[in-house]
């Protein structure tokens, strides 16, 4: 009568002992880290070496992440401001829709760039009959755009009024920018956190914008901000005038910049830039020939040859170097450069040069961010909560298993070998997936410790009941499992609805308390109408009795 | 052996016998807990309404009033200032407005409320500091309200294609309560309350369906049984026949939670508190209020007649 076949034993004990295997690293916290770090160390060289120290190399190493609130680190959302890179666009389009028109000035007219909106181009040309060639004219700047949503539109929104032409990026286009403008925000956070050399940060994309960076064991947001907060954008542009004046009047395609080292200085320069920080091919901390810090810079070869003819076009002329709209220096052109390499000087520190390099090797950011959310949590107090989950999570579980045995005697005992199980095979998943145990999550398993063995008591309360009325103890348990089935799944889906609402829906601690609950649903359940019963089934195989005590 | 018996082997308590008491009190705790929280306001932490919350350690008693002196020339609005009981260190939590109605508050003003507060206790260390913009926060509220009722509908369509509409209403009526009347508790104590309550409510919700749906589970097959006997009789009878497994599961897990609400830190002891809270009342609801409300609205007995009209019970029948 009470049967399980050969298999569904191997399958259920395989299991089982793969849980256990899987959560086995976690005990050695310290020592598998220790492992993984030098296995991370090793593998990128290309080399094979196995680290020395340690772990098993055939026992699985992954472990259970612990989140910021756990081990302390540096928490930050951060947003994108897309609509920059519009302006940037914007500004360089300006002098080839000069040059355009210029070629064309017997139909347009005169042409002059009017004052507007950032991301807008407003033009006055002289012969405002000549509009329809003026827009036509520009059109042929524009290009398919490049995203698989809006194939075939036009990337540019050209129009004109009167003798007013518009030009601006299109609604597809600015779409696209946006998408690409945080992707590769998110790939240049990432290399200049790999550049700094910290250990398993997380930097991913929230919602269409934003950002979320979580480092551990960084001292606090602020150094994080210092990192990813300065967009390193380095242009190279024509200098109009210098003056002192902060309210000087600024022309179209024009824009008024301070110096970064004389307070009070400021810098009338052509919008649009001659080269941009995009052309750089290298950048390292030197020195000048004063013995100065600077900073070495090469451009690759289409920066080079723009920055070859500029400087030879105008010697005699100074130009600025300018870095997050403050200008760095602005030499006078001495001398053609040819070859596209040359130093950045400016009042720098060693250290100031050295972060410059890192930043202007690592990419600019092709927009700034605001920042939404900072966290920073000590690592003293991530220590002691964990040592208060821990300590929670053996009282709680012990407290479990002596009021279960207390209660159901060796069925209780049963119950109890299920619920370590549970608990092992918990931890073994997180592991296997990878995911992040927060503090909140810990409260989660130990609520799974408490709902956990309702399973098991939904069937030992029905296996009592049926005993009253069953013909043996054999029969009594069969009923007790199949009738109390519909209770446990129907229960356990309505809870497993709500876990995953919460990780749809959450952020962070609630996220991490969402995984852990739905994960202990599905253990327990296992361990409830699978592990719980074959241990029954073996027990009365062996011990066949006539009457049985629940 | 003995056994240790939380209730005798058969039972035939009365649950529905003041039922217009009980429900009456279910009533008065709602309606006072939706006055509570339009009245007083719940004490919302950073998550839904932007601003900085810091978490001080110092090797020196707290001194609330010095603290206060020490930031109020700053100008930052708004402070408040308490100190966290229950730990071994002297800890503290202050707690900034925003500054402006975008970003977080900025690591400028954290670190001149960080040499104000040394002027006072050179010992003073900060061991967290989280800051929400006012753009974030807003939207979590959205999301927590989102997700509580996400729940409810998800809860509500379920139990409907399970059971039968009176089964759903009666749940999910119950759940408004549970929820309802913890918001209540942490607005009469003015708990903080953040993005973990929220989780907690959701941990209520999910828990109290949980035992919820095992006594329809079994009236359902009581129903079946018993196709002659009055409702509130068969009602009776599944209350008293699972009321042992109810008070083995909610005993267990309270067992759990007070070991985490003394043992797991002062950091969660909002959220393990809201939880704790929230089985107790869960408990109570599934029979004084899910079942009272199924009482009242009465279910189909006469399964002979297949006047079923969608109610949606085809799927019902997995254990007939």
């Amino acid at each position: 009568m009470l049967h399980i076949e050969t298999w569904k034993r191997v399958l259920i004990w395989g299991l089982v002992a793969l849980g256990l295997l899987l959560a086995l690293p976690n005990a050695f916290y310290g020592r598998v880290e220790a492992y993984n770090d030098e296995l991370k160390a090793a593998q990128p060289d290309g080399s094979d070496a196995e680290p020395a120290s340690g772990w098993v190399s055939w026992l699985p190493h992954g472990l259970v992440n612990l989140g910021l609130d756990l081990r302390g680190g540096a928490h930050l959302l951060a947003e994108v401001r897309t609509q920059e890179v519009y302006k940037t666009r914007m500004d360089a389009l300006w002098p080839e829709v000069r040059d355009l028109l210029r070629d064309k000035r017997d139909t347009v007219g005169t042409i002059r760039l009017q004052p507007s909106d950032d991301g807008t181009l407003k033009i006055r040309i002289g012969n405002a009959e000549g509009m329809s060639a003026a827009i036509a004219a520009v059109k042929t700047l524009a290009q398919p755009v490049s995203s698989v949503t809006a194939a075939g539109a036009s990337d540019l929104d050209v129009s004109g009024q009167g003798d007013l032409l518009t030009v601006q990026l299109s609604e597809a286009e600015k779409a696209a920018t946006d998408d690409r403008t945080v992707k590769q925000s998110l790939e240049i956070i990432r290399r200049r956190i790999d550049e700094v050399g910290t250990r398993e940060p997380t930097i991913q994309r929230e919602g269409s914008d934003r950002i979320l960076i979580e480092v551990p064991g960084l001292g606090s947001a602020q150094e994080l901000k210092d990192i990813i907060g300065t967009t390193a954008q380095l242009t190279f542009q024509p200098v109009v005038s210098r003056t002192t004046n902060k309210d000087t009047a600024v022309g179209a395609g024009q824009e008024l910049l301070p110096a970064s080292d004389e307070k009070g200085v400021y810098y009338l320069l052509e919008s649009a830039p001659v080269v941009s920080g995009e052309d750089l091919t290298d950048a390292q901390p030197t020195f000048d020939q004063n013995g100065n810090p600077a900073v070495s810079f090469k451009f690759n070869v289409s920066g080079a040859r723009r920055f070859g003819d500029y400087t030879a076009q105008n010697i005699g002329s100074p130009f600025a170097i300018v870095l997050d709209d403050q200008v760095i220096s602005a030499p006078v052109i001495q001398a053609h450069i040819a070859g596209g390499s040359g130093i950045i000087t400016g009042n720098f520190t060693v250290e100031q040069s050295t972060n410059l390099a890192v930043l202007l090797r690592a990419g600019a950011l092709p927009a700034g961010l605001n920042f939404l959310e900072e966290r920073t949590i000590g690592p003293e107090l991530g220590a002691d909560s964990i040592h208060a989950g821990t300590v929670a999570c053996i009282v709680a579980g012990i407290a479990v298993l002596v009021f279960m045995f207390a209660s159901y005697g060796l069925f209780g005992v049963f119950a109890n070998i299920a619920l370590v199980i549970n608990m092992c095979l918990i931890f073994g998943i997180l592991s296997l997936i990878g995911a992040t145990l927060t503090l909140p999550g810990i409260a989660g398993i130990v609520l799974t410790i408490g709902m956990a063995v309702d399973a098991n008591v939904l069937v030992f309360e029905r296996i009592r009941e049926e005993l009253k009325t069953a013909k043996g103890p054999a029969r009594a348990i069969e009923l007790g499992y199949d009738r109390a089935l519909s209770a446990i799944v129907d229960a356990n889906i309505t809870t497993f609805i709500i876990a995953v609402i919460l990780f749809v829906l959450g952020t962070g601690p609630v996220q991490g308390f969402a995984v852990t609950l739905g994960i202990g649903i599905v253990t327990s359940v296992f361990t409830a109408i699978y592990v719980t019963r074959l241990l029954m089934v073996m027990w009365f195989e062996r011990a066949r009795p006539k009457k049985i005590e629940v | 052996m003995r056994r240790l018996k939380l209730v005798p082997e058969e039972t035939h308590y009365d649950f529905f016998k003041y039922r217009t008491i009980t429900f009456g009190i279910s009533a008065v705790a709602v309606v006072a807990s939706i006055i509570l929280w339009l009245t007083m306001g719940l004490n919302f932490g950073i998550d839904f309404r932007g601003g900085s919350t810091i978490r001080t350690q110092s090797e020196q008693p707290v001194d609330v009033a010095a603290y206060r002196q020490a930031i109020s020339p700053l100008g930052l609005g708004d402070i408040v200032i308490t100190e966290v009981f229950g730990t071994s260190d002297h800890v503290a939590s202050i707690r900034i407005q925003s500054q402006n109605d975008q970003d977080s508050v900025s690591s400028a003003t954290i670190d001149k409320v960080e040499k104000a507060l040394q002027g006072v206790d050179s010992s003073i260390k900060f061991t967290s500091v989280e800051s929400v913009g006012p753009k974030v926060s807003g939207e979590l509220i959205q999301t927590a309200f989102l997700a509580v009722g996400a729940s409810l509908a998800a809860i509500l369509l379920y139990i409907w294609l399970r059971f039968e509409w009176q089964f759903a209403l009666g749940a999910v009526i119950a759940l408004f309560h549970d929820v309802l009347v913890t918001i209540g508790i942490f607005a009469l104590f003015q708990i903080k309350f953040d993005l973990t309550v929220i989780a907690a409510l959701l941990t209520i919700i999910g828990y109290s369906i949980n035992d919820t749906v095992v006594i329809f589970d079994r009236l359902r097959e009581n129903l079946r049984k018993y196709k002659t006997k009055p409702l509130i009789d068969v009602m009776n009878l599944s209350v008293n026949e699972t009321l042992s497994r109810t008070l083995m599961t909610s005993g267990t897990t309270l067992i759990a939670l007070i070991a985490l609400l003394v043992l797991g830190g002062d950091v969660i002891r909002g959220f393990v508190f809201a939880i704790t809270w929230g089985v107790v009342v869960g408990t109570y609801s599934s029979v004084y209020v899910a079942k009272n409300i199924v009482l009242w609205l009465g279910v189909k007995r006469d399964w002979t007649k297949k006047s079923n009209g969608g109610k949606g019970n085809q799927f019902a029948n997995i254990d007939a």
